[in-house]
């Protein structure tokens, strides 16, 4: 066999993701002198840790060529529930805990069930259920913010004094997914679920448990993404983590994920969400308006999304 | 003299980045004929015909039609001089109906609203010419087989006034009475004047239609040559490029103890009480028309659709399947017929196709061994001879032969004892046939069971112990290895 050469246009196409992260940091760098001041990027880490981990449940719905919509709706409910357990009923952080991380298993359950024995559409699916998940979270809360700033426990999870525990704990959890993904039978299935079920299930793969289990992981991860993002403020409320579900989603399109199903990485997908993130982060320190700030970041999703075709189409055409 | 020709490419050249996939060829097609165009797998022949058809480029080289050079730099210009291909995987939309697609561009005939009555009355005209009038134009095409989805794919050529009409394996989806069909309409078509130009690996049938016979080996130009008395062997050398003494290895394997027996089958309308069973070491053939239930059958004994009754011993125990795991847990395999939709995962690696249905195997406590399984995957690839660049390229970087042999790879894999192949050779070349046959005598020595379902007879003739025929969900006939002929098969598979 012949050995390969280094190839400068097939590394900056393989790995493109990594490439249009630095390249919009650097800019990021030169643009704002603030940008790289220990605050500004431990702030954007603190931001990240709930949105990079709803992305991540995303992500394995989205390899099995689904999608989940609920995902901002479960952050909103799970932490609302936490909260108000909490609040009105006395409860620790961790009962509160264990009950936001069973109603996000919950509704991934019903999601699961829903598409793989109920054969409905994911988007149709998780659409009904992220209205429900909002209704509901209205309800729990009653429509307005749920505080729990004299719990010491919740101030802590995203304090300095702690070593930023929401922080560590997405860090730990991304490890985890990313040798899931890499390296167990579970990980090669549901991406090969999302290949190709029939061949699959021909194989003799239960494919269904598999894909309902995706959804569990998505509802999962974003019941804890719920409980790290209302830490930050000690407060959980409906409107938490709306619409989470399209960042998600961008973050794995950035990540050189497939919405086809197949395809897809843990570590690109965090790179896809901090590549969101600075892409916030730089225009609030320009001091960008809030609402043409919307405008820009769909801009640059669609040319990154672009972009991943293109260098698809160089990949298949040799 | 160029006038004399339909259709003339010359001196084509193709590259593909630094591949060359053409290089110097020819193809001179006179009006009214039929011309057939052979060679392995990668000879180029696909990609001579989508530049013919404007879906690629051509380096250099140029084409005449009836003697004035062209340029075709698109599928429209293509269409508009006339030229049709009609591919292996039909460009139908399947959630519409018949008359809907053979009128495609024309739905409205220009006038802004459709006239349905008119639409459906010219479909149903179209179908009868063709001489299958049993098509209702109603029917969504989806729901339609494969042999009749094809069938509309050509109408909907036809009603396009083609002069020259590219058939890329037409055959390979259907059988005796389908493909009579179709060769009684391609030999309407020549009287009409319309040039055709047949692609086939199945050289009984160039033989039988062709006037003229093109050659090309690894994108290369061999010869022309009139059909009328040559003879098989000298163009399978041709396309080879070597000698090809035989066809069907010669296999020994010693016929053991009954593995599968399947007692009085009921499953849905195509299996009406199938009733067979097959041994260690034994190739047992299944024939019979398209749609006469071989398929349905093993997809219910596997497990994949339910069965109503009827009785399955694996090894003299009786077993009830009700999913593939099941079967498959108990050592029983089914590589499907199209490997395409059902067998790979195309995009992914050779190394995940290969463990897909083991992966126990490399695994301890639900982790992969990367390095085992690589070890592992090299092994079982290298038992049948399966090439391809590296275990982490994609599955669709192989060429047809060795994707089938991946597809059968996760079944050796799985340690099978009994596997079943639906249609192994379906749309591979001489070359990796015979390859794949010499796998299935391997797997026959090594004292598996093989379930073979075929609808060519040669295969069927050449390979098995013995043949079981099916005709309308129910077995017609059984014959042993000795007694074998087409003559026979096609009696029962016809019922007369």
């Amino acid at each position: 066999m012949k050995k390969k050469k280094f190839n400068v246009k097939d590394f900056l196409i393989g790995n493109n993701t990594y490439v249009i992260f630095l390249v919009l940091f650097i800019v990021c760098a030169l643009l704002s002198s603030t940008f790289l001041e220990p605050v500004n990027l431990v702030n954007i880490c603190l931001q990240q840790s709930g949105p990079i981990l709803v992305a991540l449940g995303m992500l394995f719905v989205v390899l099995t060529g689904g999608i989940d919509l609920s995902v901002g709706a479960v952050t909103a409910l799970s932490s609302c529930c936490a909260y108000v357990l909490m609040r009105d009923y006395g409860q620790g952080l961790g009962a509160a805990f264990v009950v936001a991380v069973l109603i996000g298993l919950a509704m991934g359950l019903l999601n699961g069930i829903l598409v793989a024995y109920g054969k409905m559409q994911g988007f149709v699916t998780t659409l009904a259920t992220l209205s429900i998940g909002n209704g509901a979270a209205l309800i729990v809360s009653q429509g307005a913010p749920v505080r729990c700033s004299n719990i010491p426990s919740v101030g802590a999870m995203a304090s300095k004094d702690y070593g930023y525990p929401i922080v560590i704990g997405c860090v730990i959890i991304i490890v985890i997914m990313a040798l899931i993904q890499q390296y167990t039978s579970y990980g090669r299935i549901v991406i090969a679920c999302g290949s190709n079920s029939t061949a699959v299930q021909l194989a003799g793969i239960n494919v269904k448990r598999y894909v309902c289990s995706c959804y569990m992981v998505s509802g999962l991860l974003a019941s804890i993404a719920g409980m790290f993002i209302a830490s930050r403020t000690q407060t959980a409320a409906s409107t938490l983590g709306k619409g989470g579900e399209l960042d998600a989603i961008a973050a794995c399109v950035i990540g050189g994920a497939s919405l086809a199903g197949g395809k897809g990485s843990v570590i690109k997908t965090v790179i896809g969400a901090l590549t969101i993130a600075l892409i916030s982060n730089i225009m609030n320190l320009k001091g960008v308006p809030a609402y043409p700030q919307e405008i820009v970041k769909g801009c640059i999703i669609i040319a990154a999304v672009l972009l991943q075709i293109a260098t698809d189409r160089t990949e298949s055409a040799v | 003299m160029e006038g004399q020709y339909r259709l003339e490419m010359k001196n084509i050249t193709k590259h593909f980045g630094g591949v060359k996939a053409l290089t110097d060829v020819s193809l001179k097609v006179e009006p009214g004929e039929i011309h057939a165009l052979i060679g392995e797998n990668g000879a180029g022949k696909s990609t001579l015909m989508k530049i013919l058809s404007g879906a690629y480029q051509r380096d250099s080289g140029q084409i005449f039609i009836d003697g004035g050079e062209v340029k075709i730099t698109n599928p429209k210009e293509s269409k508009d001089l006339g030229i049709a291909v009609i591919y292996q995987e039909f460009m139908l939309a399947p959630d519409l109906t018949v008359a809907e697609n053979i009128f495609i561009d024309k739905l409205s005939g220009g006038k802004g609203i459709i006239n349905w009555k008119k639409l459906r009355a010219d479909a149903g005209a179209q179908l009868e010419k063709l001489g299958f009038d049993d098509i209702n134009p109603n029917a969504k095409c989806g729901s339609l087989s494969v042999a009749y989805q094809q069938v509309v794919e050509i109408c909907k050529c036809l009603t396009r006034d083609a002069k020259i009409l590219v058939f890329d394996e037409p055959t390979a989806v259907l059988t005796f009475s389908e493909i009579e069909k179709l060769f009684e309409v391609i030999n309407k078509l020549k009287k009409r004047n319309v040039s055709v130009i047949y692609i086939s690996h199945r050289l009984e049938e160039i033989f039988r239609l062709s006037q003229h016979i093109t050659v090309l080996k690894d994108g290369a130009y061999v010869d022309t040559v009139e059909t009328g008395g040559f003879d098989k062997q000298r163009l399978v050398n041709m396309m080879v490029g070597r000698e090809m003494t035989d066809m069907f290895p010669e296999r020994h394997a010693k016929i053991g103890e009954t593995v599968l027996k399947v007692e009085d089958l009921y499953a849905g309308k195509m299996v009406q009480g199938v009733s067979f069973e097959v041994r260690a070491g034994e190739v047992l053939g299944f024939n019979g028309l398209v749609g006469a239930g071989r398929t349905e059958t093993m997809r219910a004994v596997f497990g994949a659709d339910k069965k109503e009754s009827g009785k399955v011993y694996y090894f003299g125990k009786e077993v009830n399947w009700k999913s593939p795991q099941s079967a498959i847990r108990e050592k029983f395999g089914l590589l499907p017929e199209d490997r395409k939709k059902q067998g790979l995962l195309l995009e992914q690696s050779v190394r995940m196709n290969t463990t897909l249905a083991c992966l126990s195997k490399v695994t301890r406590h639900g982790w992969i061994q990367h390095k085992k399984e690589k070890k592992f995957v090299k092994e079982v690839l290298g038992s049948i001879q399966t090439k391809y660049g590296s275990t982490e390229d994609n599955a669709n970087s192989l060429s047809g032969g060795n994707q089938q042999k991946l597809s059968l790879a996760k079944w050796i894999a799985a340690d099978c004892k009994c596997v079943v192949f639906d249609e192994p050779t379906r749309g591979v070349d001489v070359g990796a046939k015979t390859e794949i046959y010499k796998v299935i005598n391997t797997l026959a020595e090594k004292g598996i069971a093989v379930i073979m379902i075929s609808s060519e007879m040669p295969e069927i003739i050449g390979m098995c112990d013995r043949v079981v025929i099916m005709r309308n969900g129910k077995v017609s006939g059984e014959v042993e290895k000795n007694e074998l002929s087409e003559n026979i098969m096609i009696k029962m598979a016809m019922g007369v």
